[in-house]
C-alpha cells in the first residue's frame, strides 16, 4: 500500500517507526496460528491507551476496520484482518502496572505475556490460573478476546472467571473502564467483552484475579491401549466425584509427534494417555490421586506413572503444551478443530471423528481437554496439494456436526472467528442471533472492529486463498515451497 | 580437485514447510522481545524466507534489513516443537541473496573481508597486529570517545594479551596418555584470547590428553556460512576434514562454541558432496566442545579453589546449536569456593553473534545492556562463558558500564583451580 493519507495520519499519531505499510512487513501480519490469511493495509503498534484511541479514531475517520492482534497465536483466525484495514498490535503495551498481593489482584496491559503474570507474582506465592498451551508466548489481551481456556481451566474456570475489570477503547475512540477491583453494581459488562473476539472493543488494561499456589500438586500419567478406555476413564473420574485440576488426553499420533521434540517418556505404542493433575491440601490431593488411580485401573489402564520428579512433570507438560507445534514434524499443515461435547459422549464422538477422517483419507491427531469434553482434532494435510484445503474444511464441518449432534458446541475455547461463523446457526436460532447483534449494536453502530468474525456473513476471508491459489498456479505445487 | 558441485543455496522445500506458525518461538527471540515486531521474529522471518524462495517477494532493502537483524543465535531452534532448522534456512537464504543479482554491497564487502582476511592466517595476523597497535597506542581509547563512532568502536574485540602462536605437538601428560586430541586454534581466539588456548592445553594435559594443533588447519568457516558464503565455508570444511582426519586423533577439541557448532554440522554442509560426505560424517562425530569433552572424560575434580562469585553466560551456539547447557555448569560447580549464581535468561544472546556487533551495533548494544543488567543483579565478579565473541562482547559491556569484574572462559577457571599450573 502506498503512503496514503491514513498512513500519514497514523504516523503523526503514534510515530513513524510504529506504523508499518511496506508490503513485506504487512505480509507477516496476514497469518496467525491457523491456516487462514488476510492482509492488512497498515499495522500500528501503539504504546498507550491514548495512542490506541487515536488510531481507532483515525481508522474510523477513513472508514477502515481495526483488528486487534496480540502475539498471533490464536486458533480461530481472531487476529486475521478479514476485510483488510488496520491491524493494531499490542506487543508494546506490555507493562505489569500493579501487583496487589494482599488483595490477590494484578493490573496489566493487554500485551503482557500470560506466563509473565505468574512469574511476576510468584514471589508472593500467587499465580494466574488460566494456562493456554501457548502461555509462554500468548498475550493476556488475546486471552481476554477469545476467553481462552487451558488444561487447568477444568477446575479453575476460563479467562472470564479471572478477569475483574477492563479498560477498553470503544469504536468511537473513547477510553472507558468496565468492572473494577471489587464487585461492581449493574450489568456485568466485563463479562460481555471477555470472549467477544475483538468485535466490541479494544482492551487496553486488564484487572486479573490471582490465586494462591496449591499446597500440593500430584501429576499422574495413565497409559491406555485404546482411546475408548481413556475417554471412559476421564468421564468416570468426574462422575465419581473427583475434579482434577487438569485432565488431558493425547492419542498415539500426537505422541508420535511430541516424543522426538521433548523426550518426556510418552509411550510410543499406547493408544492414548491421560495426563492428570490433582491439587489441593496435601491430604486432599493424595485422596484424589488414589481415586483417580482406582478409576484408571478399573478401565484397564496398562500403566500408571506417579511420583514423577519436577523435571519429569515439566517435560510432560512441555510436551502437552508444545503438541500442536510438534505436529509440524508429521505434516506441513494441520487444521485444528475446537469442539465441545458432554464428557459421557466422548467415546462415541471420538470414534466418529476417527471414522470420518479415515473416510476422507486424512490422518488425525487428537490432543485435548478430556475433563471438560473439549476436543481438539488436528487434521493433517499438505496445503500445497491443490484443492486439499477445501476437502479439509469440509471434513471439519462434518466433525463439528458430530459435536453439535451429540448436544455439544462449535467452540470450547478458541473462539468462533471467521471459520466457524457459518455454524453459529446450528446452535443459535435467528432470534438468538438477533439478540446478540443488538448487543453488539449497543457498543457501536458500525462494524469497525474485527469485521467478519463471530456472525455469519456472505463475505469471507477470501482474498487469501485466492492469493495462495494464484501462487500455486504460477509455480505448481512442488515448487510452491 | 574435490567435487565442488554446488549444494542447493536456497532453503529446501521440506525445511521451509516445517514451520506451522504456532508462535512458540516468539519469546525466545531476542530481537522480537526487544522490538515487539513480527518482522523481527523467527516466525516472521521464516514466512519472509518462504515468500522469497517462492518468488512472491523480492530481496528488497526492507527484507534484507529483517534478515540482517537476525542474530542467528538459534534460540528459536532450541524451543521449536516442530524442529524447524532455522539456522540452516537462514544460511541458505542469505546464500541465495548473496549469489543473486541484487546482493547488497555491504554483504559482498563483508564476504570479501571474511574470505580474504579472516580465512587467511597471514592476512589475519597482519590485521591482528594492526589491531593490537590500535589498542596499545591509546588510539582505541581516543576513538571510543568520539561521539557517534565511539559506541560502535567499543564493541570491537580487544587484542591485548599475548597471542597463541604454537602449533604441532602442544603438550604431553605426565603419566599415561588417555586420549590423543587435536585443538582447533581458530581465527580470532589465538589473537584475542591466547590465554584461553594456553589454559585449554594445560587442562587437557592434566587430564591425561596428548594435545596437538595440526599446523595446516584453517578457519572453521562458521562466519562465512552465517553470512551466506557457503562456498567458502565448504572449501574450509574440506581442508579441515583432511587435516584433522589425517592427524588420526581421538577427538577434535573446540573451545569456541560457534566453531564447534559449525564443525559438528560439516556433515550437513557437505551432504551434497559425494567425495566428502562420508568423511564429513566421521569428522563431525569427533568434534567436541571442551566442556562437553571434559565432562565425558570425566575430568579430575580440581583440588585447588577459586574464590569468586561467578555467573555463567550460555554461548548461543553451545546452548542452542549444540544443546550443551549442563557441562559448563558442572565444571564450575566442581570448583571449591566458587559460587555459581544464575542470571535472568542466561541463554539469551548478549548481542555479539559473530560480526553482528559490528554490523548491527544498535540492536547489539540494546541486548548487551539488558545482559549487563542481568549480570549486575547476580553481584558476580566473574562472568564465565564459552565463546570468544561472547567474551569480547561482555568485556565491552563491562567497559561500557564502568563495571568492575572479569570475563573468562569456563576452562580458565578450571585451570586456575588445578594447583601448580
Amino acid at each position: 500500500m502506498a503512503k496514503t493519507q491514513i498512513i500519514s495520519d497514523l504516523q503523526s499519531a503514534i510515530g513513524k517507526k510504529w506504523v508499518l505499510y511496506a508490503p513485506e512487513d504487512l505480509l507477516v501480519y496476514e497469518y496467525d496460528a491457523t491456516i487462514e490469511r488476510g492482509l492488512p493495509e497498515a499495522v500500528v503498534l501503539p504504546n498507550s491507551a491514548e495512542q490506541v484511541a487515536a488510531s481507532v479514531r483515525i481508522a474510523r475517520r477513513h472508514n477502515v476496520p481495526v483488528t486487534a492482534r496480540g502475539a498471533g497465536t490464536g486458533l480461530s483466525g481472531g487476529a486475521i484482518p478479514c476485510e483488510g484495514g488496520v491491524v493494531l498490535v499490542t506487543s508494546r503495551l506490555n507493562r505489569i502496572l500493579e501487583v496487589d498481593a494482599e488483595n490477590r489482584i494484578a493490573v496489566v496491559e493487554p500485551g503482557v505475556i500470560n506466563l509473565d503474570i505468574s512469574r511476576a507474582v510468584d514471589p508472593h506465592g500467587l499465580y494466574y490460573a488460566p494456562d493456554p498451551s501457548s502461555q509462554k508466548v500468548c498475550t493476556i489481551g488475546g486471552n481476554v478476546a477469545e476467553n481462552s481456556g487451558g488444561p487447568h481451566c477444568l477446575r479453575y474456570g476460563m479467562t472470564t472467571n479471572h478477569v475483574l475489570g477492563l479498560e477498553i477503547v470503544t469504536a468511537e475512540g473513547e477510553i472507558v473502564s468496565l468492572g473494577g477491583k471489587t464487585d461492581t453494581a449493574g450489568y456485568d459488562l466485563t463479562g460481555i467483552v471477555v470472549g467477544s473476539e475483538g468485535t466490541l472493543a479494544i482492551v487496553t488494561k486488564v484487572i486479573v484475579r490471582l490465586l494462591h499456589k496449591p499446597e500440593s500438586t500430584i501429576t499422574i500419567l495413565a497409559i491406555f491401549d485404546e482411546v475408548d478406555e481413556a475417554s471412559q476413564a476421564a468421564s468416570a473420574m468426574i462422575a465419581g466425584g473427583v475434579l482434577p485440576a487438569a485432565l488431558e488426553m493425547m492419542d498415539k499420533n500426537t505422541m508420535e509427534a511430541v516424543e522426538p521434540f521433548i523426550n518426556a517418556g510418552y509411550p510410543p505404542d499406547a493408544g492414548a494417555v491421560l495426563l492428570i493433575e490433582v491439587e489441593g491440601l496435601e491430604e486432599d490431593a493424595r485422596e484424589q490421586s488414589e481415586q483417580v488411580q482406582a478409576v484408571c485401573k478399573e478401565l484397564s489402564a496398562r500403566e500408571i506413572r506417579i511420583g514423577l520428579s519436577p523435571e519429569d512433570r515439566e517435560r510432560l507438560w512441555a510436551g502437552r503444551k508444545g503438541a500442536l507445534g510438534a505436529l509440524g514434524r508429521l505434516t506441513p499443515s494441520y487444521y485444528i478443530l475446537d469442539g465441545v461435547v458432554p464428557r459421557t459422549r466422548l467415546p462415541e464422538v471420538l470414534r466418529g471423528i476417527y471414522d470420518a477422517c479415515d473416510r476422507h483419507g486424512f490422518r488425525v491427531a487428537n490432543v485435548f481437554h478430556a475433563g471438560d469434553g473439549n476436543l481438539h482434532p488436528n487434521v493433517m494435510f499438505d496445503e500445497r496439494e491443490p484443492g486439499v484445503t477445501e476437502r479439509v474444511l469440509k471434513l471439519g464441518e462434518e466433525i463439528m456436526r458430530l459435536c453439535v449432534d451429540a448436544d455439544g458446541s462449535i467452540t470450547g475455547e478458541h473462539g468462533v472467528g471467521s471459520e466457524k461463523r457459518s455454524y453459529m446457526s446450528w446452535i443459535f436460532s435467528e432470534d438468538d442471533m438477533t439478540a446478540m447483534k443488538r448487543l453488539k449494536l449497543a457498543f457501536s453502530a458500525t462494524d469497525g472492529f474485527n469485521p467478519g468474525k463471530v456472525f455469519p456473513t456472505s463475505k469471507g476471508c477470501g482474498e487469501v486463498s485466492s492469493r495462495m491459489k494464484a501462487a500455486i498456479a504460477k509455480v505448481g505445487p512442488d515448487a510452491y515451497v | 580437485m574435490p567435487d565442488t558441485s554446488p549444494i542447493p543455496i536456497v532453503p529446501s522445500s521440506s525445511d521451509l514447510a516445517q514451520c506451522v506458525r504456532c508462535g512458540l518461538c516468539l519469546q525466545s527471540c531476542p530481537t522480537y522481545v526487544q522490538t515487539g515486531l513480527e518482522t523481527e521474529s523467527p516466525r516472521g522471518r521464516l514466512y519472509l524466507m518462504k515468500a522469497l524462495a517462492e518468488g512472491e517477494i523480492e530481496p528488497t532493502a526492507n527484507v534484507i534489513g529483517h534478515m540482517d537483524q537476525c542474530l542467528q543465535c538459534r534460540n528459536c531452534e532450541a524451543v521449536c516443537p516442530s524442529g524447524v532448522p532455522f539456522g540452516r534456512i537462514m544460511e541458505r537464504t542469505r546464500a541465495g541473496i548473496l549469489e543473486g543479482n541484487s546482493s547488497p554491497f555491504s554483504w559482498r564487502l563483508r564476504s570479501l573481508f571474511l574470505r580474504h582476511v579472516i580465512a587467511q592466517p597471514k592476512a589475519l595476523s597482519i590485521f591482528a597486529a594492526v589491531f593490537r597497535l590500535y589498542g596499545r597506542t591509546g588510539l582505541r581509547t581516543l576513538v571510543e570517545r568520539i561521539p557517534g563512532i565511539g559506541e560502535r568502536a567499543l564493541l570491537a574485540p580487544t587484542m591485548e594479551g599475548r597471542p597463541f602462536t604454537k602449533s604441532g605437538l602442544l603438550a604431553r601428560p605426565d603419566g599415561e596418555v588417555r586420549q590423543r586430541v587435536a585443538l582447533l586454534t581458530g581465527c580470532i581466539m589465538p589473537h584475542a584470547f591466547g590465554r584461553v588456548h594456553r589454559a585449554t592445553v594445560r587442562v587437557l594435559a592434566r587430564n591425561g590428553c596428548e594435545v596437538e594443533a595440526p599446523p595446516d588447519q584453517v578457519c572453521c568457516g562458521a562466519l562465512h556460512a552465517h553470512n551466506g558464503d557457503l562456498n567458502t565455508a565448504m572449501d574450509l570444511a574440506r581442508r579441515n576434514i583432511d587435516v584433522f582426519l589425517g592427524a588420526g586423533v581421538d577427538a577434535v577439541i573446540v573451545n569456541s562454541a560457534g566453531c564447534g557448532a559449525a564443525m559438528k554440522e560439516y556433515d550437513e554442509l557437505l551432504a551434497g558432496d559425494s567425495e566428502y560426505r562420508d568423511a564429513a560424517k566421521r569428522f563431525s562425530t569427533l568434534v567436541k566442545d571442551i566442556s562437553e569433552f571434559l565432562v565425558d572424560l570425566p575430568f579430575k575434580v580440581p583440588s585447588g579453589q577459586v574464590q569468586a562469585t561467578v555467573t555463567y553466560q550460555d554461548s548461543c551456539h553451545l546452548a542452542h546449536a549444540q544443546r550443551i547447557t549442563s557441562a559448563p555448569r558442572e565444571i564450575l560447580r566442581s570448583i571449591a569456593s566458587l559460587t555459581l549464581v544464575e542470571m535472568d535468561r542466561p541463554d539469551g544472546c548478549c548481542g555479539s553473534a559473530g560480526v553482528y556487533s559490528l554490523t548491527q551495533p544498535k540492536m547489539s548494544i540494546e541486548l548487551l545492556d539488558e545482559k549487563m543488567r542481568a549480570v549486575s543483579d547476580t553481584k558476580a565478579s566473574v562472568i564465565a562463558t564459552s565463546n570468544p565473541g561472547c567474551m569480547s562482547q561482555l568485556e565491552s559491556g563491562l567497559r561500557r558500564h564502568g563495571a568492575p569484574g572479569e570475563v573468562v572462559h569456563v576452562v580458565e577457571l578450571l585451570d586456575r583451580a588445578y594447583p601448580d599450573r
